[in-house]
């Protein structure tokens, strides 16, 4: 339920006041609709055996707690490892200095121009924009991101970033911002027109910039998973290589990578394995050909590491970020990304985004859920997307405190609390637990309810986006006793 | 690393050491699947992520690649020198095996750039195996056999012994010593050629990387 009127002045809109453009838009709705069916059965033939996806997300589940349980450790480890393989490790609290240290090592280098694989990472810094302000052109390699870049939009999918487009949309997109580029519905000429743009831009680029699907503390790793190339070219290619990640990504053993990988292309596209697996352990060494003569890794906390303070909601912090749960879910399949206006939509966002940004900030979208369940059921480890939905409800109006510093255990804890809500809740248990006062609202309500105006107060918060109660003319009360029920007195 | 930096991972590391502890639960027991006939299944993955394979043998696989590469009238192939395959595509040529003229990758790619990217048709690598589960090769790149080798040319081409086939990457993994032996600069798997479905999900090869991936797959013995 949104807060007080005036609570949330500087809010850009919210959930409830996004979504109807999207459900009113019948062509979003069918890309969604199509794209979103096409995933779940791809999904769906990849698991065919119940008793092995049991398994196997039982061990990626736990591959992950257990890298959690030791996540200070492990970040050492990795740093100590990666530092030993040549990469530089640089730490940010937030992503201001994210975007500070990796602007530093373009400068520091002198570069103008920057080449970038697939990272939500970066879109959660708008590194694009920090880049381009300070005269360094950042392009945007996957296909996918290309051409929302090119029509200066977000990614409404984590793994499918234009997947609320169609392809008469990108026909005319590419027509009109590639030159010399005709427009055509053949999805090879597409592609084959982004290839010849972007190959160029690879080429030239005097840096490269990544994600990173896992890090690994044991042989200071970083493993990266595409299908397209432009994640190999990014980090082979150009001089430079910069990866960034939160610091959720590390896996204490090599030998963690293969169950999480399993899952996570299967969970994500229906894929037993995608098209590429780049594992980097370091910058080019003596005598090699090619790969970047520096390589650096930017750990991301970002409010990453006050999630972990609370061990329930810490196991937000196991994704993998495969997106099976938006893909499973009634909601975002009907409004699309862009409704959460966040860098993480779907369920997973839902309950990332509050815990990062703060609930005054985005305290509405645990409500944004019908707490189907679906999102926990494909979760390929195992994160209870609907309790933490129900606690984030919970901590908007009613906060738990760090017992060490009295802060709400979530940022801006009780941030939702209406004033209008509480009363209603009150004057609920005032009736409910008054056998007389229950019996005479009851009666009240069955007498003169529907005379009550929609736009009384109160009403008119019900009202706004569920149909008007009708009371019934006799109660449960009469009912009952009608059909002779008797008051059973407990001894 | 910078005081900004430094101070970053301080206080980074001192939440989370101050967090309450939790127990790290044992990984349950997990059985990756093993295949009665590994190159079976290896043959149908592969050949379902796009790849083409073709088998030869130890001794007439030049003349087999020769055959393919002019039948698709390809202008060159770029080869690994120092490398066993390399030389003896180098060897085959000198004999007359009817190449098309091979591009030795013996600079550094600062040098190499603009042929790499522009004009070269094929790259040929070897393989340090393959997994059979999702029909997937495995290239650790070397000083000799660079990593762009397997990535700009259009056309891939990477010879596999039948003999080396492990069930899973996890198999790999443990069979190969991974952790043990220390990752190399860059290790890859690659299950078919480049490929993309951000159009409207529809199937696209060659977005990046090689249109066409072929697998000379060696057998044993012949």
């Amino acid at each position: 339920m949104a807060a007080d009127g005036g609570h949330h002045p500087e809010h850009a809109p919210r959930f409830a006041e996004r979504a109807p453009d999207a459900l009113n838009n019948p062509q979003l709705r069918r890309n969604f609709r199509r794209a979103m069916d096409g995933l779940m059965a791809k999904r769906a033939a990849q698991f065919p055996d119940p008793a092995y996806w049991a398994e196997l997300r039982a061990r990626g589940a736990a591959v992950k707690a257990r890298a959690l349980a030791k996540l200070p450790d492990l970040l050492e480890r990795l740093e100590t490892n990666l530092t030993a393989n040549g990469v530089q490790v640089h730490w940010a609290e937030t992503t201001e200095e994210a975007n500070a240290i990796v602007l530093g090592i373009l400068q520091q280098a002198g570069a103008r121009t920057v080449i970038k694989g697939k990272s939500m990472v970066s879109e959660e810094m708008h590194l694009n924009a920090h880049l381009e302000r300070h005269g360094i052109t950042a392009v945007e390699s996957d296909l996918g991101e290309y051409i929302i870049q090119l029509a200066g939009e977000t990614p409404s999918h984590i793994v499918m970033p234009c997947i609320h487009k169609n392809k008469a949309e990108i026909s005319d997109l590419f027509a009109e911002k590639i030159p010399d580029q005709p427009r055509t519905d053949d999805v090879d000429e597409l592609t084959a027109a982004a290839r010849r743009v972007l190959r160029e831009r690879f080429a030239n680029a005097d840096a490269g910039i990544s994600g990173v699907n896992f890090a690994v503390a044991e042989t200071g790793t970083l493993v990266l998973i595409e299908n397209e190339g432009n994640g190999r070219l990014s980090t082979t290619l150009p001089p430079l290589h910069i990866a960034v990640t939160g610091i959720e990504k590390v896996v204490e053993f090599l030998d963690d990578v293969p169950p999480l990988l399993a899952l996570l292309t299967r969970s994500a596209t229906g894929q037993p394995i995608t098209t590429y697996v780049n594992m980097i352990s370091g910058p080019r060494k003596a005598g090699e050909k090619d790969g970047p003569t520096a390589v650096h890794l930017v750990l991301l906390d970002a409010g990453r590491s006050r999630v972990y303070q609370d061990v329930e909601l810490a196991d937000t912090l196991r994704c993998i970020r495969c997106a099976a749960c938006m893909n499973h879910c009634p909601v975002y399949t009907r409004v699309g990304g862009h409704t959460y206006n966040a860098i993480y939509p779907g369920p997973i966002g839902k309950i990332l985004t509050p815990q990062l940004q703060g609930l005054d900030a985005a305290g509405d979208q645990p409500h944004a859920s019908t707490l189907c369940n679906a999102c926990a059921e494909v979760c390929p480890v195992k994160i209870p997307i609907p309790d933490l939905l129900v606690r984030l409800r919970r901590e908007a109006v009613r906060p738990t405190e760090t017992p060490a510093t009295h802060l709400p255990v979530v940022k801006d804890g009780g941030a939702e609390r209406s004033w209008k809500e509480s009363l209603v809740w009150a004057g609920w248990r005032l009736v409910y637990t008054r056998p007389l006062l229950y019996r005479m609202v009851t009666r009240a309500l069955a007498w003169g309810g529907n005379w009550v105006p929609a736009s009384a107060p109160l009403m008119r918060d019900w009202t706004k986006a569920r149909a008007r109660p009708r009371f019934k003319p006799r109660t449960l009360h009469d009912l009952a006793r009608e059909r002779g029920y008797l008051n059973e007195v407990p001894k | 690393m910078s005081t900004a930096s430094n101070t970053a991972r301080a206080n980074i590391l001192g939440r989370l050491k101050a967090a309450p502890g939790r127990p790290g639960p044992d990984l349950p027991p997990w059985t990756p699947p093993t295949y009665a006939d590994k190159l079976a299944r290896f043959r149908q993955m592969a050949e379902a992520n796009h790849a083409e394979i073709h088998d030869v043998t130890a001794s007439n696989w030049p003349q087999r690649l020769a055959t393919l590469l002019n039948n698709r009238g390809l202008r060159n192939l770029m080869i690994a020198p120092g490398t066993p395959r390399g030389d003896a595509l180098v060897q085959a040529a000198a004999q007359g095996v009817p190449l098309p003229p091979l591009v030795p990758y013996d600079q550094s790619v600062e040098a190499l750039k603009d042929a790499l990217v522009h004009q070269v048709d094929a790259g040929l690598t070897g393989t340090r195996g393959a997994i059979a589960e999702t029909g997937t090769l495995i290239l650790w790149p070397t000083a000799q056999e660079p990593r762009l080798l397997s990535l700009l040319p259009p056309l891939h081409i990477a010879v596999l012994e039948e003999d080396t086939l492990h069930d899973t990457l996890a198999a790999a993994v443990r069979d190969q010593g991974w952790a043990a032996a220390g990752m190399p600069t860059n290790a890859l798997l690659i299950s078919g050629p480049s490929k993309t479905s951000d159009i409207e999900q529809t199937l696209a090869y060659g977005v990046h990387g090689p249109k066409e991936l072929i697998i000379l797959l060696v057998k044993k013995g012949e």
